[in-house]
């Protein structure tokens, strides 16, 4: 332990008002590990990222282009939000092309445990992008966002690989209609 | 005894007997440096200077432990109003108070309670302040309920550490951190020396997740009637917008809140399950766990006896973070939090790059691959100008690579760099992203304005 008053007991007031103001503002500590997260980002030769603004870091985009698997010669788009409580609590992921995926709903939402139950600070931006490119190769109807595409997975792969084709190219799935996302 | 009554010696003799016991006499329980004399009363309570964070739950009772301690520079720092549900145990508040700000009734009331303290109101967020105003008080203690505000703080604290040339610490920057906090019948109060024991970054990942359901549960099978709230709030809100889009979900308001209850009730009825009521909506909605005034006492008297034990070093502090079970019974440990080497807030990682007032962002970025003290690999450089974050070169990701190429060949000064300026490094060769002072020396060939 040490005498933390018998050091500074006297100058705290000279101090305080006179050095208010003027310095820099530090970064905090979600900015700090969000740096280092991007710094560090290691993509498959199938994503790349868009960052709208290059002094924000915490806001921007990952584009999946799966190179096989059900879904590939599409090209989807998913925000990423990181919030002040990062890497506490997950950054928030949506999708924002429209995909007939078991694990997506239409909305955009994405089912995937590490971006919810699952997440520990010691994840990184990393391994979600990694988490996203799994999703779009091994489609899990076992935790299905879109009932519809996980029944269809499982009792007709056919015709499931038949809608995704369709949704991909542009046009209706059911009665949702999808935008085309082929490359 | 009303403060206008005359203070006579003899009163005061009185009314600080108890505390002189403790600071004017040495024992066996003492600090083994402590030094007994009457001036450590009158430092306490005459120039020591505390900040107390959040005038909630847990401020109240510090504000009014601290003060009947003898404490008189307090200063309480709060951004909420005063709500009716608050009242059954934030006792400085009545229900004329509601809407008004807690920091200031808080205030208002202790000061005219108890003679002779000086606290003082700040009703506005701690981001609102800077670092000079966190720099005029010896010790912080917070009873906050956000961790988002607990780092905020610990960071601040962090950075008001300065370093001797040898790399050491100058204790006399060290504002001590005491830090309280309740949930239901649990709590913790912990002590915190910012650059000498474990800060609030070293131990994150003592604070438990947040309560989240799979996605696909709350979608497609869901069995708990919380299951229903949550898909009406992460789903069907944005898909309904029912306020319009730029709306988003409000706890707080009772028409949003009716609307979730009504629409998490008709999701129930379709699945069976039983159970959705408003107040459970509400507190699926806010996260609201019950507050118990009780644990709420206990902690903040563990917390201001760490205050009172800093401000006078009469007795050892707490090493350093005390848990609070009284849900079964009465159950308290303490154990010793460690410190992390690589903690991202408390870890001393700033380095200082010399450089001549021509070098460029090249300059820097060669410096960090080729200089001994660095030798990294491939550095992303940012740097927060007049307030905003700026990136000012980041090879590892294409799209901002480009964008940030030209800075290379840019003076320091014409990216608004100067002497004195931190830059913000990340590298594989590094755990965290770490902080470069630059010490820019005057070009002696130059004939430079001064």
């Amino acid at each position: 332990m040490i005498k933390l008053f018998s050091l500074k007991q006297q100058k705290k007031d000279e101090e305080g008002t006179a050095r208010a103001g003027g310095s820099q503002k530090k970064a905090t500590a979600a900015q700090l590990r969000i740096t280092k997260d991007l710094n560090e980002l290691n993509l498959p030769k199938t994503c790349s990222t868009e960052f709208p603004d290059q002094d924000d870091l915490l806001n921007f985009k990952l584009i999946i282009c799966p190179d096989e698997g059900f879904y590939r010669g599409g090209r989807f788009v998913f925000s990423f939000k990181v919030g002040p409580n990062y890497p506490h609590e997950p950054p928030k992921v949506k999708c924002e092309t429209a995909v007939y995926h078991p694990n997506i709903d239409l909305e955009g939402n994405v089912c995937l445990n590490i971006l919810r139950e699952d997440w520990k600070p010691v994840l990184t931006v990393n391994s979600i992008v990694y988490g996203l490119q799994y999703l779009f190769l091994e489609p899990n109807p076992e935790d299905p966002l879109n009932k519809e595409a996980a029944d269809e997975l499982q009792s007709n792969r056919r015709l499931f690989e038949q809608h995704v084709q369709r949704a991909m190219r542009g046009g209706y799935v059911g009665s949702s209609y999808f935008e085309r996302c082929l490359k | 005894m009303s403060s206008g009554e005359v203070q006579t010696a003899e009163y005061l003799q009185r009314r600080w007997l108890n505390i002189r016991k403790l600071l004017e006499r040495s024992g066996p329980f003492c600090h083994p440096d402590f030094e007994p004399s009457a001036e450590i009363l009158d430092f306490t309570m005459n120039s020591c200077k505390i900040l107390i964070v959040g005038a909630g739950g847990l401020g109240c009772e510090l504000l009014k432990d601290l003060a009947l301690m003898g404490f008189k520079k307090i200063h309480i720092i709060d951004m909420d109003t005063i709500e009716l549900s608050n009242l059954n145990r934030q006792f400085l508040f009545r229900k004329n108070d509601i809407g008004l700000s807690k920091a200031k009734c808080a205030v208002e009331f202790v000061n005219k309670r108890v003679p002779g303290c000086e606290a003082t109101a700040h009703h506005c967020a701690i981001q609102d302040m800077d670092d000079g105003f966190y720099r005029q008080f010896h010790i912080v203690v917070c009873g906050l309920d956000s961790i988002v505000a607990r780092r905020w703080l610990n960071g601040m604290l962090a950075s008001l550490l300065q370093y001797n040339d040898d790399g050491s610490l100058d204790q006399s920057s060290v504002i001590p951190l005491v830090d309280g906090g309740t949930e239901g019948f649990k709590g913790n109060a912990r002590v915190i020396l910012p650059g000498m024991s474990a800060c609030i970054e070293c131990t994150l990942d003592l604070y438990p997740p947040q309560i989240t359901f799979p996605l696909c549960t709350i979608a497609n099978t869901p069995r708990l009637p919380e299951h229903c709230i949550e898909y009406v709030k992460v789903l069907q809100w944005s898909k309904e917008n029912p306020w319009g889009n730029t709306i988003p979900l409000d706890g707080d308001d009772p028409h949003h809140v009716a609307w979730v209850l009504e629409k998490a009730q008709e999701r129930a009825m379709k699945h069976g399950i039983s159970g959705v009521t408003y107040r459970l909506t509400q507190g699926v909605l806010k996260n609201i766990i019950p507050a118990v005034a009780s644990t709420n006492a206990v902690i903040a008297a563990a917390c201001a006896t760490e205050v009172f034990k800093l401000a006078s070093s009469c007795c050892v502090n707490m090493n350093n973070y005390m848990v609070l079970n009284i849900a079964d019974g009465v159950y308290t440990y303490t154990f010793s939090a460690e410190r992390r080497a690589d903690c991202v807030a408390c870890s001393n990682s700033t380095k200082v790059m010399a450089l001549e007032s021509d070098a460029t962002l090249q300059t820097i970025y060669t410096k960090l691959c080729e200089d001994q003290l660095f030798m990294m690999k491939s550095p992303g450089i940012t740097t927060i100008i007049n307030g905003r974050n700026k990136t000012l070169y980041m090879s590892s990701i294409k799209s901002i690579e480009e964008r940030t190429r030209d800075n290379l060949k840019k003076k320091i000064t014409d990216l608004g760099l100067y002497n004195g300026a931190e830059i913000l490094v990340a590298d594989v060769t590094t755990p965290n992203t770490i902080t470069i002072k630059l010490n820019v020396i005057e070009n002696l060939d130059v004939d430079m304005p001064s």
